[in-house]
Protein backbone atom coordinates (compact mmCIF):
# COMPACT_ATOMS: atom_id res chain seq x y z
CA UNK A 1 0.00 0.00 0.00
CA UNK A 2 1.29 3.44 -0.90
CA UNK A 3 -1.29 5.97 0.20
CA UNK A 4 1.31 8.65 -0.38
CA UNK A 5 1.57 7.83 -4.06
CA UNK A 6 -2.20 7.67 -4.51
CA UNK A 7 -2.42 11.10 -2.90
CA UNK A 8 0.42 12.38 -5.08
CA UNK A 9 -1.43 11.26 -8.20
CA UNK A 10 -4.70 12.91 -7.11
CA UNK A 11 -2.86 16.07 -6.04
CA UNK A 12 -0.85 16.57 -9.23
CA UNK A 13 -3.74 15.77 -11.57
CA UNK A 14 -6.20 18.02 -9.74
CA UNK A 15 -3.90 21.05 -9.78
CA UNK A 16 -3.39 21.00 -13.57
CA UNK A 17 -6.37 21.80 -15.82
CA UNK A 18 -4.95 19.88 -18.78
CA UNK A 19 -4.33 16.78 -16.68
CA UNK A 20 -7.86 16.89 -15.23
CA UNK A 21 -9.23 16.64 -18.78
CA UNK A 22 -6.72 14.01 -19.82
CA UNK A 23 -7.56 11.79 -16.84
CA UNK A 24 -11.29 12.23 -17.44
CA UNK A 25 -10.99 11.24 -21.09
CA UNK A 26 -8.43 8.44 -20.94
CA UNK A 27 -7.81 7.13 -17.44
CA UNK A 28 -5.68 4.10 -18.35
CA UNK A 29 -3.25 6.02 -20.54
CA UNK A 30 -3.02 8.88 -18.05
CA UNK A 31 -2.27 6.57 -15.11
CA UNK A 32 0.38 4.70 -17.14
CA UNK A 33 2.02 7.94 -18.31
CA UNK A 34 1.90 9.41 -14.81
CA UNK A 35 3.48 6.38 -13.16
CA UNK A 36 6.28 6.36 -15.72
CA UNK A 37 7.00 10.10 -15.83
CA UNK A 38 5.62 11.72 -12.69
CA UNK A 39 5.55 9.21 -9.83
CA UNK A 40 9.22 9.72 -8.98
CA UNK A 41 9.36 13.46 -9.54
CA UNK A 42 10.15 15.22 -6.26
CA UNK A 43 7.61 18.01 -6.28
CA UNK A 44 9.40 20.31 -3.86
CA UNK A 45 12.72 20.26 -5.77
CA UNK A 46 13.97 22.00 -8.84
CA UNK A 47 13.99 19.60 -11.77
CA UNK A 48 16.88 17.20 -12.38
CA UNK A 49 16.63 15.11 -9.22
CA UNK A 50 14.24 12.18 -9.00
CA UNK A 51 13.29 9.46 -6.57
CA UNK A 52 13.90 5.86 -7.62
CA UNK A 53 11.38 3.72 -5.78
CA UNK A 54 7.81 4.90 -6.12
CA UNK A 55 5.29 2.64 -7.90
CA UNK A 56 1.62 1.69 -7.54
CA UNK A 57 0.47 -1.76 -6.47
CA UNK A 58 -1.73 -3.50 -9.02
CA UNK A 59 -4.80 -2.78 -6.89
CA UNK A 60 -3.98 0.93 -6.62
CA UNK A 61 -3.33 1.27 -10.35
CA UNK A 62 -6.61 -0.48 -11.07
CA UNK A 63 -8.60 1.79 -8.73
CA UNK A 64 -7.18 4.87 -10.43
CA UNK A 65 -7.83 3.49 -13.91
CA UNK A 66 -11.41 2.60 -12.91
CA UNK A 67 -11.85 6.08 -11.33
CA UNK A 68 -13.34 4.18 -8.39
CA UNK A 69 -13.70 6.66 -5.52
CA UNK A 70 -15.19 4.03 -3.18
CA UNK A 71 -12.10 1.84 -3.45
CA UNK A 72 -9.81 4.86 -3.16
CA UNK A 73 -11.60 5.79 0.08
CA UNK A 74 -11.18 2.24 1.40
CA UNK A 75 -7.45 2.37 0.60
CA UNK A 76 -7.08 5.57 2.64
CA UNK A 77 -6.51 8.01 -0.21
CA UNK A 78 -7.07 11.49 1.22
CA UNK A 79 -10.83 12.09 0.84
CA UNK A 80 -10.41 15.80 0.15
CA UNK A 81 -8.10 15.13 -2.78
CA UNK A 82 -10.33 12.47 -4.27
CA UNK A 83 -13.48 14.55 -3.85
CA UNK A 84 -12.01 17.72 -5.33
CA UNK A 85 -10.64 15.97 -8.41
CA UNK A 86 -13.76 13.89 -9.00
CA UNK A 87 -16.00 16.95 -8.74
CA UNK A 88 -13.78 18.63 -11.32
CA UNK A 89 -14.15 15.68 -13.66
CA UNK A 90 -17.78 14.67 -13.22
CA UNK A 91 -19.92 17.42 -11.70
CA UNK A 92 -20.43 18.88 -15.17
CA UNK A 93 -22.41 15.80 -16.22
CA UNK A 94 -25.00 16.26 -13.44
CA UNK A 95 -27.51 18.74 -11.98
CA UNK A 96 -26.65 21.00 -9.01
CA UNK A 97 -25.17 18.94 -6.10
CA UNK A 98 -26.47 15.74 -7.72
CA UNK A 99 -22.96 14.36 -8.21
CA UNK A 100 -21.79 15.26 -4.68
CA UNK A 101 -24.82 13.51 -3.15
CA UNK A 102 -24.44 10.40 -5.29
CA UNK A 103 -20.72 10.32 -4.38
CA UNK A 104 -21.64 10.23 -0.68
CA UNK A 105 -24.41 7.70 -1.22
CA UNK A 106 -21.99 5.29 -2.85
CA UNK A 107 -20.08 5.30 0.47
CA UNK A 108 -23.14 4.76 2.69
CA UNK A 109 -22.14 1.21 3.62
CA UNK A 110 -19.11 2.54 5.52
CA UNK A 111 -19.15 2.92 9.27
CA UNK A 112 -16.75 4.58 11.71
CA UNK A 113 -13.86 4.38 12.05
CA UNK A 114 -13.11 5.24 8.43
CA UNK A 115 -9.89 3.89 6.87
CA UNK A 116 -6.71 5.53 8.11
CA UNK A 117 -5.47 8.32 5.83
CA UNK A 118 -2.10 8.87 7.50
CA UNK A 119 0.85 8.75 5.11
CA UNK B 1 3.47 48.50 21.77
CA UNK B 2 1.05 46.77 19.46
CA UNK B 3 -2.55 46.41 20.63
CA UNK B 4 -4.83 43.49 19.83
CA UNK B 5 -8.00 45.38 18.92
CA UNK B 6 -10.10 42.39 17.89
CA UNK B 7 -9.96 38.60 17.96
CA UNK B 8 -12.16 36.98 15.34
CA UNK B 9 -12.98 33.33 14.70
CA UNK B 10 -15.04 32.16 11.77
CA UNK B 11 -15.86 29.29 9.50
CA UNK B 12 -14.50 29.74 5.96
CA UNK B 13 -17.20 28.75 3.52
CA UNK B 14 -15.80 28.82 0.00
CA UNK B 15 -19.29 29.19 -1.53
CA UNK B 16 -20.01 32.55 0.15
CA UNK B 17 -18.41 34.60 -2.61
CA UNK B 18 -20.45 32.96 -5.34
CA UNK B 19 -23.69 32.92 -3.31
CA UNK B 20 -23.37 36.58 -2.31
CA UNK B 21 -22.61 37.82 -5.83
CA UNK B 22 -25.14 35.63 -7.68
CA UNK B 23 -28.25 37.31 -9.08
CA UNK B 24 -31.60 36.23 -10.47
CA UNK B 25 -32.26 32.51 -10.74
CA UNK B 26 -28.66 31.72 -9.79
CA UNK B 27 -29.02 33.35 -6.36
CA UNK B 28 -29.63 30.69 -3.68
CA UNK B 29 -32.61 31.25 -1.35
CA UNK B 30 -30.38 31.57 1.72
CA UNK B 31 -28.09 34.22 0.16
CA UNK B 32 -29.81 37.33 1.54
CA UNK B 33 -29.83 36.10 5.13
CA UNK B 34 -26.21 35.00 4.77
CA UNK B 35 -25.12 38.38 3.39
CA UNK B 36 -26.93 40.20 6.23
CA UNK B 37 -25.11 38.10 8.83
CA UNK B 38 -21.76 38.62 7.13
CA UNK B 39 -22.27 42.38 6.92
CA UNK B 40 -23.02 42.54 10.65
CA UNK B 41 -19.93 40.40 11.28
CA UNK B 42 -17.82 42.64 9.03
CA UNK B 43 -18.89 45.66 11.05
CA UNK B 44 -17.30 44.12 14.17
CA UNK B 45 -13.90 44.26 12.47
CA UNK B 46 -14.42 47.64 10.82
CA UNK B 47 -15.28 49.20 14.20
CA UNK B 48 -12.01 47.96 15.68
CA UNK B 49 -10.03 50.02 13.11
CA UNK B 50 -7.17 47.55 12.63
CA UNK B 51 -3.90 48.46 10.88
CA UNK B 52 -2.70 44.87 10.42
CA UNK B 53 -4.37 41.45 10.24
CA UNK B 54 -2.79 38.27 11.58
CA UNK B 55 -4.61 35.53 9.64
CA UNK B 56 -4.71 31.93 10.89
CA UNK B 57 -5.80 29.28 8.42
CA UNK B 58 -4.85 25.98 6.86
CA UNK B 59 -3.53 25.22 3.40
CA UNK B 60 -5.74 22.68 1.63
CA UNK B 61 -2.93 20.84 -0.19
CA UNK B 62 -2.12 23.78 -2.40
CA UNK B 63 1.43 24.88 -1.68
CA UNK B 64 2.11 22.59 1.29
CA UNK B 65 2.49 18.98 0.31
CA UNK B 66 3.32 15.66 1.91
CA UNK B 67 6.96 15.67 0.81
CA UNK B 68 7.65 18.62 3.10
CA UNK B 69 4.76 19.19 5.49
CA UNK B 70 5.07 21.78 8.27
CA UNK B 71 2.79 21.65 11.32
CA UNK B 72 2.77 25.42 11.87
CA UNK B 73 4.09 27.91 9.33
CA UNK B 74 4.38 31.71 9.26
CA UNK B 75 4.36 33.59 5.96
CA UNK B 76 7.00 36.31 5.80
CA UNK B 77 6.88 38.14 2.49
CA UNK B 78 6.08 41.60 1.12
CA UNK B 79 3.13 40.20 -0.85
CA UNK B 80 0.97 37.10 -0.90
CA UNK B 81 -0.76 36.01 -4.06
CA UNK B 82 -3.95 34.22 -3.29
CA UNK B 83 -6.35 31.55 -4.47
CA UNK B 84 -5.63 28.66 -6.78
CA UNK B 85 -6.89 27.28 -10.06
CA UNK B 86 -8.97 24.57 -8.40
CA UNK B 87 -10.62 27.16 -6.09
CA UNK B 88 -11.43 29.28 -9.13
CA UNK B 89 -12.82 26.17 -10.81
CA UNK B 90 -14.92 24.81 -7.95
CA UNK B 91 -15.89 27.93 -5.99
CA UNK B 92 -15.49 30.80 -8.46
CA UNK B 93 -13.03 32.56 -6.13
CA UNK B 94 -11.13 35.53 -7.59
CA UNK B 95 -7.35 35.80 -7.76
CA UNK B 96 -6.02 38.32 -5.23
CA UNK B 97 -2.73 39.83 -4.05
CA UNK B 98 -2.44 40.91 -0.42
CA UNK B 99 0.34 43.00 1.12
CA UNK B 100 2.41 41.36 3.89
CA UNK B 101 3.75 42.79 7.18
CA UNK B 102 7.25 41.31 7.31
CA UNK B 103 8.36 43.00 10.51
CA UNK B 104 5.55 41.46 12.56
CA UNK B 105 6.13 38.11 10.83
CA UNK B 106 9.82 38.28 11.79
CA UNK B 107 8.90 39.14 15.39
CA UNK B 108 6.47 36.20 15.60
CA UNK B 109 9.03 33.82 14.09
CA UNK B 110 11.96 34.85 16.30
CA UNK B 111 9.98 34.97 19.51
CA UNK B 112 7.80 31.99 18.65
CA UNK B 113 10.96 29.89 18.24
CA UNK B 114 12.19 31.16 21.59
CA UNK B 115 8.81 30.34 23.16
CA UNK B 116 9.07 26.66 22.20
CA UNK B 117 7.24 26.56 18.84
CA UNK B 118 9.50 25.37 16.03
CA UNK B 119 7.69 27.45 13.45
CA UNK B 120 8.37 26.88 9.77
CA UNK B 121 8.39 29.89 7.48
CA UNK B 122 7.77 30.74 3.85
CA UNK B 123 9.08 33.71 1.87
CA UNK B 124 6.87 32.94 -1.14
CA UNK B 125 3.45 31.74 -0.08
CA UNK B 126 0.35 31.64 -2.23
CA UNK B 127 -2.49 31.57 0.26
CA UNK B 128 -5.80 29.79 -0.21
CA UNK B 129 -9.46 30.18 0.73
CA UNK B 130 -8.89 29.50 4.44
CA UNK B 131 -7.43 33.03 4.52
CA UNK B 132 -9.10 34.68 1.53
CA UNK B 133 -12.64 33.75 2.64
CA UNK B 134 -12.35 35.90 5.77
CA UNK B 135 -10.75 38.66 3.69
CA UNK B 136 -13.79 38.52 1.39
CA UNK B 137 -16.27 38.45 4.28
CA UNK B 138 -14.54 40.79 6.75
CA UNK B 139 -12.32 43.12 4.72
CA UNK B 140 -13.27 42.90 1.06
CA UNK B 141 -11.10 45.93 0.25
CA UNK B 142 -8.15 43.57 0.91
CA UNK B 143 -6.08 46.63 1.72
CA UNK B 144 -4.46 45.79 5.07
CA UNK B 145 -1.10 44.06 5.43
CA UNK B 146 -1.34 40.52 6.73
CA UNK B 147 0.76 37.92 8.51
CA UNK B 148 -0.55 34.50 7.47
CA UNK B 149 -0.11 31.60 9.88
CA UNK B 150 -0.89 28.12 8.59
CA UNK B 151 -1.70 25.12 10.77
CA UNK B 152 -1.85 21.48 9.75
CA UNK B 153 -5.39 20.19 10.37
CA UNK B 154 -5.32 18.11 7.25
CA UNK B 155 -2.45 15.67 6.92
CA UNK B 156 -1.91 13.32 9.87
CA UNK B 157 -0.02 13.08 12.14
CA UNK B 158 -1.49 16.34 13.48
CA UNK B 159 -0.56 18.30 16.60
CA UNK B 160 -3.03 17.71 19.43
CA UNK B 161 -5.82 20.18 20.34
CA UNK B 162 -3.96 21.43 23.42
CA UNK B 163 -1.07 22.44 21.20
CA UNK B 164 -3.36 24.58 19.03
CA UNK B 165 -4.67 26.32 22.16
CA UNK B 166 -1.12 26.93 23.38
CA UNK B 167 -0.10 28.35 20.01
CA UNK B 168 -3.09 30.69 20.16
CA UNK B 169 -2.08 31.94 23.60
CA UNK B 170 1.48 32.40 22.35
CA UNK B 171 0.41 34.32 19.23
CA UNK B 172 -1.57 36.70 21.42
CA UNK B 173 1.47 37.31 23.67
CA UNK B 174 3.79 37.71 20.70
CA UNK B 175 1.60 40.29 18.99
CA UNK B 176 1.24 42.23 22.25
CA UNK B 177 5.01 42.21 22.73
CA UNK B 178 5.70 43.74 19.31
CA UNK B 179 7.20 47.19 19.94
CA UNK B 180 5.46 48.89 17.00
CA UNK B 181 2.51 51.03 17.91
CA UNK B 182 -0.01 49.29 15.66
CA UNK B 183 -3.59 48.08 15.97
CA UNK B 184 -3.68 44.37 15.17
CA UNK B 185 -6.68 42.11 14.62
CA UNK B 186 -6.10 38.36 14.93
CA UNK B 187 -8.46 36.42 12.69
CA UNK B 188 -8.64 32.65 12.36
CA UNK B 189 -10.88 30.28 10.46
CA UNK B 190 -11.76 26.64 10.86
CA UNK B 191 -14.73 24.31 10.71
CA UNK B 192 -17.47 23.01 12.91
CA UNK B 193 -18.52 19.42 12.05
CA UNK B 194 -17.63 18.71 8.44
CA UNK B 195 -17.48 15.70 6.16
CA UNK B 196 -15.58 15.83 2.86
CA UNK B 197 -15.45 12.90 0.49
CA UNK B 198 -17.31 10.56 2.86
CA UNK B 199 -20.84 9.20 3.27
CA UNK B 200 -22.12 12.11 5.42
CA UNK B 201 -21.20 14.92 3.03
CA UNK B 202 -23.60 17.46 1.48
CA UNK B 203 -26.53 16.66 3.78
CA UNK B 204 -29.37 19.02 4.70
CA UNK B 205 -27.29 20.22 7.69
CA UNK B 206 -23.76 19.72 8.90
CA UNK B 207 -22.96 16.07 9.68
CA UNK B 208 -23.32 16.52 13.46
CA UNK B 209 -25.67 19.35 14.57
CA UNK B 210 -25.26 18.34 18.22
CA UNK B 211 -21.49 18.80 18.03
CA UNK B 212 -22.03 22.15 16.31
CA UNK B 213 -24.37 23.32 19.08
CA UNK B 214 -21.85 22.36 21.76
CA UNK B 215 -18.95 23.86 19.82
CA UNK B 216 -20.69 27.24 19.47
CA UNK B 217 -21.35 27.20 23.23
CA UNK B 218 -17.70 26.44 24.04
CA UNK B 219 -16.45 29.22 21.78
CA UNK B 220 -19.04 31.84 22.75
CA UNK B 221 -18.35 31.30 26.46
CA UNK B 222 -14.60 30.84 26.09
CA UNK B 223 -15.05 27.44 27.74
CA UNK B 224 -11.62 26.03 27.01
CA UNK B 225 -11.76 23.55 29.90
CA UNK B 226 -15.06 22.07 28.72
CA UNK B 227 -13.84 21.95 25.14
CA UNK B 228 -10.48 20.37 25.96
CA UNK B 229 -12.18 17.82 28.23
CA UNK B 230 -14.18 16.46 25.29
CA UNK B 231 -12.12 17.12 22.18
CA UNK B 232 -9.23 14.86 21.20
CA UNK B 233 -7.66 13.90 17.90
CA UNK B 234 -9.68 10.67 18.06
CA UNK B 235 -12.98 12.27 19.06
CA UNK B 236 -12.85 14.69 16.14
CA UNK B 237 -13.34 11.82 13.68
CA UNK B 238 -16.86 11.25 15.05
CA UNK B 239 -18.62 14.50 14.02
CA UNK B 240 -17.26 14.27 10.46
CA UNK B 241 -14.02 13.31 8.75
CA UNK B 242 -12.87 16.92 8.17
CA UNK B 243 -13.76 18.17 11.66
CA UNK B 244 -10.11 18.47 12.71
CA UNK B 245 -10.40 21.99 11.29
CA UNK B 246 -12.20 22.75 14.56
CA UNK B 247 -8.74 22.90 16.14
CA UNK B 248 -8.25 26.29 14.46
CA UNK B 249 -11.29 27.49 16.44
CA UNK B 250 -9.58 26.13 19.56
CA UNK B 251 -6.45 28.05 18.61
CA UNK B 252 -8.57 31.20 18.42
CA UNK B 253 -10.07 30.44 21.84
CA UNK B 254 -6.48 30.40 23.04
CA UNK B 255 -5.93 33.82 21.45
CA UNK B 256 -9.10 35.20 23.06
CA UNK B 257 -8.26 33.69 26.46
CA UNK B 258 -9.96 31.18 28.75
CA UNK B 259 -13.29 32.34 30.12
CA UNK B 260 -13.55 35.27 27.71
CA UNK B 261 -17.10 35.58 26.40
CA UNK B 262 -17.36 36.60 22.77
CA UNK B 263 -18.84 40.05 22.14
CA UNK B 264 -20.45 38.97 18.87
CA UNK B 265 -21.83 35.47 18.27
CA UNK B 266 -23.79 34.40 15.23
CA UNK B 267 -24.39 31.25 13.22
CA UNK B 268 -26.24 30.09 10.14
CA UNK B 269 -27.44 26.56 9.51
CA UNK B 270 -26.68 25.77 5.88
CA UNK B 271 -26.76 22.54 3.91
CA UNK B 272 -23.51 20.57 4.31
CA UNK B 273 -22.19 22.69 7.18
CA UNK B 274 -23.01 25.16 9.96
CA UNK B 275 -21.54 28.64 9.67
CA UNK B 276 -20.38 30.39 12.87
CA UNK B 277 -18.96 33.83 13.58
CA UNK B 278 -17.34 35.19 16.76
CA UNK B 279 -15.66 38.48 17.71
CA UNK B 280 -13.96 39.39 20.96
CA UNK B 281 -12.78 42.88 21.91
CA UNK B 282 -9.93 42.44 24.41
CA UNK B 283 -10.06 46.11 25.43
CA UNK B 284 -13.82 46.49 25.47
CA UNK B 285 -16.16 47.07 22.56
CA UNK B 286 -15.33 50.12 20.45
CA UNK B 287 -17.94 52.88 20.39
Amino acid sequence: MSRYLLDKFLFTIDRDPALVERYREDAAATVAWWEEEMANRILNCTSGERSTWLAFTDEERQALVAQDHVTLFRMGAHPFLTLTLFIAMFERDHGPLEYQKAYGKALQHLTLPYPDIAT
Amino acid sequence: MATVVAVIASTHHPFYYRASTATGADRPPFADEWVAKIEAFRETLTKARPDILVMVGSDHFHQLWLDNMPQFLVGKAPYFDANWYNEEREFGLPRMTLPGEERLAAHILRNGLDAGFDLAFSNELRIDHSITCPIITLRPEADLPIVPIYTNIFAPPLPRPQRFVELGRTIRRLVESWPDDQRVAIIGTGHLSLELGGPRQFGAHGPDPEFDRKAIEWIARGDLDGCLAEVTLDSLHLPGNATHGFMDFMLMMGVAGAGQKADHVDSLDLFHTMEAYFTWYPNGAPA
